[in-house]
């Protein structure tokens, strides 16, 4: 997070945002910069709170306390009408009786701005649908409309861009279409973008920061890079891709390492990755991140490697790669993806040695309830 | 894809005449419907026709069959002060009934939460007690030694002294009468707004009020045009109000083809007077419905 760098820089800044539904707190004292210019995505499953933090940036939603400011202006209580944001909503809401002009030309309308058809058209060329100017939406496609949706907020020339689960109503196919689209418009136009997701794909693949929420608060929060390699919680670990874990216990230390007994046997990992220091620690490692060896070839596994034993349960073949799963000597179900450079596959049953290097262990605080 | 080219054609052919079979389905199912005006609707309808035309025999109440088609200028000459009343009371309060009826639809639509189903219960609830009973319930509601009059009279706010038996009385009952055809139209149309448009037009800087009249209000024009004209057209022919709640210089052309029917047995003029009423209201419909389509009525 960095400070807030003046006036002409319009970050967005929430200060110990508070917003409660009676009993329920779905947004919990929230601080957070969201810098100008940049690419952010709230990250979270659904009910975390993103949306609802969301709306109150919008001003859709009052919050309960805490401030929202942007640059150095507070707009906490300023009416959504009168507020220098736009959302693209998650269903689109385009007017349904107005056609695609009208609909981009609909906030410059509202603030009297006489002359749309000069603005209007170019936002309709960098969002390519020029040609469809005059039709009304029910006559898009669903991948259209989207474009419409972020035209319509866009021309505005918000000081943050607000998206709602933009992309949920798409296939798949579509989405990854839209989400360079998306990616693309921003780099151009220089917006601050702030994405709601629960997508994680998504997530990474647009933003330039990632903040994981859950149950109202950021868990984690960095460019996308980052928190996967070095998840901070359980619920990171495993929300952003997915996470072997294995609870130990700290023996002791051996150089930059910390050496930690498992049920399979000791592991290490590097000090600076591990969120605890002594006692108790979740060791977790990505699928990618290991190898597999197996019988004769068990020899050829480096001495500084961890590694554990098990047996195949299952392999499913996906063409570029193929994902094992193993069933360690403990009882635990590891996930393992193996890049397919030869056409030897393993076979449930097999006994195996997986192993990976220390540098991409990471240790985690233990869940309650683990 | 030359080779699946005659597939593709075989396959129409064969979809066509599955097409072709429901159609005759769907004429087949609609016999019975079409049947039932054909009776109901049509025959009488010739045969007013032709009542209209008849001549009269010198007895009263008797006529021949003929073609006087002095009868309609009759109607018109000795009728048309009604003509006039029925479509100014009835557009009166077809207004009335939409100025009361666009805020309540709005509310049971868009705020009325888990209330929403009981609300409509309460909008049709009149249909429960019957139309002439209610009708003379207003007479006791707006009679002169009422709550409503003296209160009124007090306040030196009635020209006349009273409201039962003048023209406001009549378009209060047609607007009360009318008012649930206006209702749930206009909820219909209301209720399939999706109110995120509301807060999308808020988003894009309007206010409450730009965003109603720029989103919603074009959007519930449907309902607002089908509950005017279920409101309007019934109201247009209507007697009873007229008669229970207005004095003899307020009757509706209504009440004029009810007394030839009934009173004078003049049944020529009376079904003139139908038939050119059912000849006015298509007319304004259609000049109506066309201005509600462009945007004079935005």
């Amino acid at each position: 997070m960095s400070a807030p760098s003046g006036d002409e820089v319009q970050d967005l800044r929430l200060v110990n945002l508070v917003k409660s539904f009676g009993d329920f707190t779905a947004v919990d004292e929230l601080t957070l910069t969201i810098p100008a210019g940049s690419f952010f995505a709230l990250l979270g499953p659904s009910g975390c709170g993103k949306t609802t933090t969301l709306r109150m940036v919008a001003g859709l939603e009052a919050p309960t306390s805490g401030q929202i400011m942007l640059g150095s202006t507070d707009i906490t209580d300023e009416k959504p009408y009168r507020r220098h944001v736009n959302t693209v909503f998650q269903s689109y809401a385009l007017f349904p009786h107005l056609d695609i002009f009208e609909n981009v030309a609909f906030g410059l309308r509202r603030r009297g701005i006489k002359d749309v058809a000069g603005p209007v058209n170019q936002m309709l060329e960098l969002v390519e649908l020029g040609p469809m100017a005059r039709r009304k939406p029910a006559q898009l496609s669903g991948g259209q409309q989207q474009r419409v949706a972020v035209a319509r907020a866009l021309i505005n020339q918000p000081g943050v861009l607000l998206l709602d689960e933009p992309l949920g109503a798409l296939d798949l196919k579509l989405r990854r279409q839209m989400q360079i689209e998306l990616k693309r418009i921003q780099t151009e136009v220089g917006t601050t973008f702030v994405h709601v997701t629960h997508d994680q794909e998504e997530a990474m693949t647009m933003a330039d920061t990632v903040a994981v929420m859950n149950k109202g608060r950021i868990e984690q929060m960095g460019p996308p890079v980052e928190i996967y390699d070095l998840p901070k919680t359980a619920f990171v670990a495993n929300f952003l891709g997915q996470s072997n874990g294995v609870v130990g216990a700290v023996q002791g230390r051996s150089g930059d390492d910390l050496i930690v007994g498992g049920p399979g046997g000791s592991y290490n990992v590097p000090a600076a990755r591990s969120t605890r220091q002594e006692g108790e620690i979740l060791l977790g490692v990505r699928p990618e991140k290991l190898s597999i060896a197996t019988g004769g070839s068990t020899s050829s596994v480096p001495d500084r490697h961890n590694r554990a034993t098990g047996k195949v349960t299952d392999a499913s073949f996906t063409g570029v790669s193929t994902q094992y799963l193993v069933m360690t000597t403990w009882g635990d179900e590891w996930t393992v993806f193996e890049q397919n450079r030869s056409v030897d596959l393993l076979h449930p049953g097999d006994e195996v040695v997986i192993h990976w290097a220390p540098e991409h262990t990471f240790g985690l605080d233990v869940p309650a309830g683990q | 894809m030359p080779a699946l080219a005659p597939v593709a054609g075989g396959a129409k052919v064969s979809v066509g005449a599955g097409v072709q079979r429901r159609a005759r389905t769907a004429y087949l199912l609609l016999l019975p419907g079409i049947a039932w005006l054909g009776l109901f609707f049509v025959v009488p309808l010739v045969s007013l026709f032709f009542t209209s035309l008849q001549s009269p025999t010198g007895t009263p109440g008797v006529y021949q069959p003929g073609f006087e088609a002095a009868n309609y200028l009759t109607a018109i000459s000795d009728y048309w002060p009604q003509f006039v009343k029925s479509f100014i009371y009835s557009g009166i309060a077809t207004v009335l009934a939409l100025v009361i009826a666009y805020p309540l639809a709005y509310f049971i639509a868009f705020k009325a939460g888990k209330w929403r189903a009981l609300l409509l219960v309460l909008v049709v609830a009149p249909f429960f007690a019957s139309f002439l009973l209610r009708t003379y319930a207003w007479r006791t509601i707006l009679a002169d030694e009422g709550f409503i009059t003296s209160t009124l009279n007090a306040l030196h706010l009635l020209p006349e002294g009273r409201i039962l038996n003048t023209p406001i009385a009549v378009i209060t009952g047609l607007s009360y009468n009318f008012l649930p055809f206006m209702i749930l139209p206009l909820y219909a149309a209301l209720e399939r707004i999706d109110p995120r448009l509301i807060e999308a037009a808020g988003d894009l800087y309007a206010s409450p009020f730009t965003g109603f009249r720029k989103v919603v209000w074009p959007l519930s024009l449907p309902g607002v045009v089908a509950g005017t004209l279920l409101t309007f057209i019934p109201a247009s022919g209507d007697y009873i109000n007229a008669t229970l709640l207005g004095s003899p210089q307020d009757r509706m052309v209504g009440n004029a083809i009810q007394i030839n029917f009934l009173q004078f047995r003049d049944y020529p003029v009376a079904s003139a007077l139908s038939f050119i009423l059912m000849a006015i209201i298509p007319a304004l419909v259609f000049v109506y419905i066309r201005r509600a389509g462009t945007e004079d009525l935005v």
